[in-house]
């Protein structure tokens, strides 16, 4: 049977075809420009594809060609840096070919095929090898070394392995059944890509932000979900995640999102150093972007395209960290969609599927042991952008039921220009108790402990803000208005982070327990100072306080801190003497 | 335009914007559409949907008078609209026909209307500061050029005034070079057109402007084509022929109405609301088409205006405005009913792209420091007038007294300006200073002290 068939209809991104012989997901190319597109249903010989670029001007009797192959992503050195659209072309050679405004019609090879790598074997001739094997490194950029495995499927005794440099798509490596390797491999982006096991976490993805890894920390291998309504900072939490989480990769999908928020992580990453390892940040970087005027069609697959170069990474061994901004407008791309299909409509118009995308989505993270028994990690943080703010909405509703870890952002603390404006009172994190005892063996024995206080404090605080409400602060009881001076040095010296700050963008976790601590320290000594008789005025006002508040924006806090409470606490004492 | 196909008179449906026709030849999608009535009036239309049995076209100047004996004939070609710098100083109607009874455009070129997307890795970011003159903008949420920033506001509202004082006034520091403004007028009232038809001709701004009006009484359909036109021209004299150009459109609540009533013509899935499921997709393609690209002179800067139905700023197209847009400035009722112009309510108000255009060498080095600690005292003093009405004013101390006071000077002399009046960027820091110097020093908490010694009144002569 012929695998060519002609266009039927036309409706916007979706295309019908008939008599080409197609099997669901084929990915197609449609009309005389041949632009691409997948198949996502079929009715006896008619295949309804949604095609991945503008259809203006295509016309029923235009053949369609079916290329028989699903829609994949190609894996290989020349991934890190890279910055591409949904369907994994690059941006800059699409500027090259068309110029600044995205056309159709244009095919670009996922990296340079081209580009020569230094090959360095692993294995030697006669060795058994198994799918996930690693069986060369090569050195991708500065800090990543890319490793060449064994594509899943395959495996058997190497009959000859090569050394040196070769171009992606040069035979390296030949097994004895005859199959031939080369550096670059494909994978379809809708199926996980296979591992041995899933374990459970038990490592937190560090962050650098105080209120994520202090109170509410995130698993490597976890998923989380940040929804917020506009203007509530998702995107620059996002980015500072993108920054500064302690993960090896970093897989940045800017989906259906704005256009300039994009050119800014892109003129900004090159010039930043990952305080990790102090290199570039975009030597560990793969960016997906699929702006909101782009094809919405290309906008669905992009999700699943960064997932899978994510997994590609995992599976070499390293933990990669996916951010998703925003998975509101995949959901969005589904339901437009879903009604040209003229599905039936779940809620909100959204398709009946779609909490099972999200959550087969969400459920590519994990922490597992690969195929070839080492230990990598995806962990995937997806923002959402719910109508309203309002979480009851499908998207959020259907992110909760599966993410583990939930940061809520609140336009009220945004409007009083609390960054990051995570609400602490309604967001929680279920990993602390997979994860305290590495806060223990690795931070301090008693961290989980000051984490358990300092929460506390914030919960008092807001029972206590309701009589204030009512009744002013000054008729609370001292004690009362000790604890919620206590509290707002929580908001204002260690919830608050400036995120474009050069320094306190990023927090070291021992600097945040050491802060937690001083923080206790100051209620500790401020409770003695005033049974002794100190005033609360006196004791809040201590000079030394102030210079420990601001002392977290200069360099070298974490080797002064101590002597600051110190200072602190030995003003506090002294303001009895005063009184 | 002319005829390139044959006429057609197999319509078998007609409802709403939309006709139904079969036994056509391949007829492309987004092709265009004329159709011949009985008397000869011509209407036009664009192919919706596509294929061998069945055509749908909507139809730009709505439907009355179609019937089975109307001719079809499709153009075999998708919209398009005949650019040259000749558009600048002339009135087009909705669907870019000459309105000022002036002859049809000449064309360089004829560029397509739906506009490709600009690829995010030739964009170039958005730093230049543009001064409107306006203190509330300029200091609280700074324009940029390149930027799109809607205005929120709601019927009743001096949102119209608030966008003809940008137009008239908006200028980068330090430059006289004058924006382009392309003004789209979608839905709205003859009164309100003439009211910018006449700003601008007073002015001598419309020398200088490209109109494209659709008014009320226009078909509603054609609202959808009317911003694309106004974005078409918008690049094309941005991008191929160096000008800056400021794009005004008003109302954007009338396109979102207008593209509903075509979704339900067509028995789509509604949204939220009854709108369209891809209305955040379909208004993204307008606001995307602001910026600046890599290697071109020009830019263009949006100004989208919306009227929030029933002043609900979580209403789907402020909403999905919000999402797309950078930022906002929102338009506060209760301040208008005070009695004061411009009535920018700061706190709602934001501009993502702030960050990038102020400081030392584009506006001045402290106005991050004022404006965020300008923003803090009256958020704390508009939060403290809910506590004075119940507990009384004396129950404050002293700090949240001077607060308090703060937030009522901050409108009556920071907010509050004339129509005309043109703040340079210097004068309105000047004038936050000395209205911060009500608050004691040690409150102002989150101004840096060298900003203090160098600008606080009681240290500067």
């Amino acid at each position: 049977m012929s695998n060519e068939g002609v266009i039927y209809r036309i409706s916007g991104p979706v295309v019908t075809a008939t008599g080409m012989n197609a099997a669901m997901y084929d990915v197609v190319r449609v009309g005389h420009e041949g632009l691409m597109g997948e198949v996502i249903e079929l009715h006896g010989d008619k295949a309804v594809i949604q095609v991945y670029e503008d259809t203006s001007g295509i016309r029923p009797g235009e053949p369609v060609l079916n290329t028989e192959e699903t829609l994949s992503v190609s894996l290989g050195p020349g991934l890190l840096t890279q910055i591409y659209d949904g369907i994994q072309r690059p941006l800059a050679t699409l500027e090259e070919v068309m110029g600044v405004f995205i056309t159709r019609g244009v095919d670009a090879d996922a990296f340079d095929m081209e580009k020569t790598w230094t090959f360095e074997p692993q294995v030697a001739k006669g060795d058994d090898v198994v799918s996930g094997q690693v069986i060369g490194h090569v050195q991708e950029t500065e800090t990543i070394v890319h490793k060449i495995m064994i594509p899943p499927g395959k495996g058997g005794k190497v009959k000859s392995i090569e050394s040196g440099d070769f171009n992606v798509t040069q035979t390296v490596c030949v097994l004895d059944d005859g199959t031939e390797l080369q550096m670059m491999q494909k994978w379809p982006v809708r199926t996980p890509r296979p591992y041995t096991q899933k374990y459970a976490p038990d490592t937190p993805l560090v962050t650098g932000m105080r209120i994520l890894d202090f109170l509410f920390p995130l698993a490597k291998g976890g998923a989380a979900g940040i929804p917020g309504p506009f203007g509530s900072g998702k995107t620059v939490t996002q980015q500072s995640l993108a920054k500064y989480s302690d993960a090896q990769l970093v897989v940045y999908i800017g989906c259906g999102e704005r256009g300039n928020e994009m050119t800014e992580v892109l003129d900004e990453f090159p010039h930043l150093i990952d305080p990790n390892t102090g290199k570039p940040l975009m030597n560990r970087t793969v960016m997906i972007a699929n702006t909101s005027n782009m094809p919405v069609a290309a906008r669905e697959a992009s999700v699943y395209t960064g997932i899978t170069i994510a997994e590609y990474f995992r599976d070499m061994g390293y933990d990669v960290a996916l951010m998703a901004d925003s998975t509101s407008r995949w959901a969005e791309a589904m339901r437009e969609i879903s009604s040209r299909l003229e599905e039936m409509p779940g809620e909100e118009g959204y398709p009946a599927y779609l909490s099972s995308r999200i959550a087969e989505f969400y459920e590519r993270a994990g922490r597992v042991e690969t195929l070839n028994g080492d230990d990598g990690s995806v962990t995937v943080i997806g923002a959402v952008s719910p109508p309203g703010g309002d979480i009851s909405e499908p998207v959020s509703q259907g992110t909760l039921r599966i993410v583990k870890v939930f940061w809520g952002l609140d336009a009220g603390l945004a409007r009083q220009r609390h960054f990051p404006a995570i609400n602490w009172l309604n967001s929680y994190s279920l990993y602390p108790q997979s994860l305290d005892q590495w806060f223990r063996d690795n931070i301090a024995q008693d961290f989980p402990e000051i984490r358990t206080q300092i929460s506390g404090l914030l919960q008092i605080e807001a029972e206590l803000q309701e009589i204030v409400q009512l009744v002013g602060s000054d008729a609370l009881p001292v004690d009362q208005q000790l604890t919620l001076e206590v509290a707002r040095m929580i908001r204002e010296f260690f919830l608050q982070q400036n995120g474009f700050h050069d320094v306190d963008a990023y927090c070291d976790i021992h600097l945040q327990y050491q802060m937690a601590k001083a923080i206790l320290s100051f209620q500790e000594a401020a409770k003695g100072a005033m049974a002794d008789g100190a005033l609360l005025n006196d004791v809040v006002n201590v000079p030394a306080r102030s210079d420990l508040m601001r002392g977290r924006f200069e360099k070298g806090y974490i080797d002064r801190i101590e002597a600051m409470v110190k200072e602190m606490t030995e003003q506090i004492a002294n303001a009895v003497e005063a009184n | 335009m002319k005829m390139t196909g044959k006429e057609y008179r197999t319509i078998t449906d007609v409802k709403g914007p939309l006709v139904f026709l079969n036994k056509t030849e391949p007829v492309a999608f987004g092709e265009i559409v004329t159709l011949r009535l009985a008397n000869g009036d011509i209407k036009n239309g664009q192919v919706l949907d596509t294929s061998d049995d069945l055509v749908i076209v909507q139809v730009f100047e709505g439907t009355a008078k179609i019937n089975r004996e109307t001719g079809v004939t499709f153009m075999g070609d998708v919209f398009k609209l005949p650019v040259s710098t000749d558009l600048i100083g002339r009135i087009l109607d909705g669907a870019g026909r000459p309105r000022d009874g002036g002859p049809e455009i000449v064309a360089d070129e004829k560029a397509d209307i739906i506009g490709a997307a600009i690829n995010p890795y030739s964009r170039q970011s958005p730093h230049d500061f543009i001064q409107t003159g306006i203190s509330a903008i300029d200091c609280c949420t700074t324009l940029v050029r390149g930027q799109k920033l809607p205005i929120f506001s709601a019927s009743g509202l001096p949102h119209n005034d608030i966008a003809l004082q940008i137009a008239r006034q908006a200028k980068l520091k330090g430059s006289d070079e004058e924006f382009i403004v392309v003004f789209c007028a979608m839905g709205i009232t003859a009164e309100e057109y003439n009211f910018f038809r006449s700003d601008l001709e007073r002015t001598g701004a419309l020398e200088n402007a490209v109109l494209f009006v659709n008014l009320a009484d226009d078909p509603a359909v054609e609202r959808i084509i009317t911003p694309r036109l106004a974005l078409t021209a918008a690049e094309y004299l941005a991008f191929e022929k160096d000008y800056h150009v400021l794009v005004i459109y008003t109302d954007m609540t009338n396109y979102c109405d207008a593209l509903r009533q075509i979704g339900a013509a067509r028995e789509e899935v509604p949204g939220r609301r009854g709108y369209p499921g891809y209305m955040y997709t379909d208004l993204a393609m307008l606001y995307e088409r602001a910026g600046i690209v890599k290697g071109k002179k020009g830019s263009i800067t949006q100004f989208p205006i919306l009227t929030m139905p029933g002043d609900d700023i979580t209403h789907p197209i402020p909403d999905l405005s919000g999402y797309i847009t950078e930022g906002q400035i929102v338009i506060s009722r209760e301040l208008h009913q005070q009695g004061i112009y411009p009535p920018i309510n700061v706190l709602p108000s934001l501009s993502r792209l702030m960050g990038s255009c102020i400081g030392a060498e584009t506006t001045r080095e402290d106005h991050k420091s004022v404006s965020d600690q300008m923003y803090a005292a009256y958020a704390q003093g508009r939060e403290l007038r809910g506590l004075v009405a119940i507990v009384g004013e004396d129950a404050l101390n002293e700090r949240d007294k001077q607060l308090l006071d703060f937030s009522g000077v901050f409108e009556d002399r920071f907010l509050r300006q004339s129509r005309d009046e043109d703040r340079s960027i210097d004068e309105t820091l000047d004038l936050c200073w000395t209205l911060m110097s009500s608050i004691d020093t040690k409150y102002l908490v989150r101004l840096d002290q060298k900003w203090i010694e160098k600008y606080h009144p009681d240290n500067r002569e």
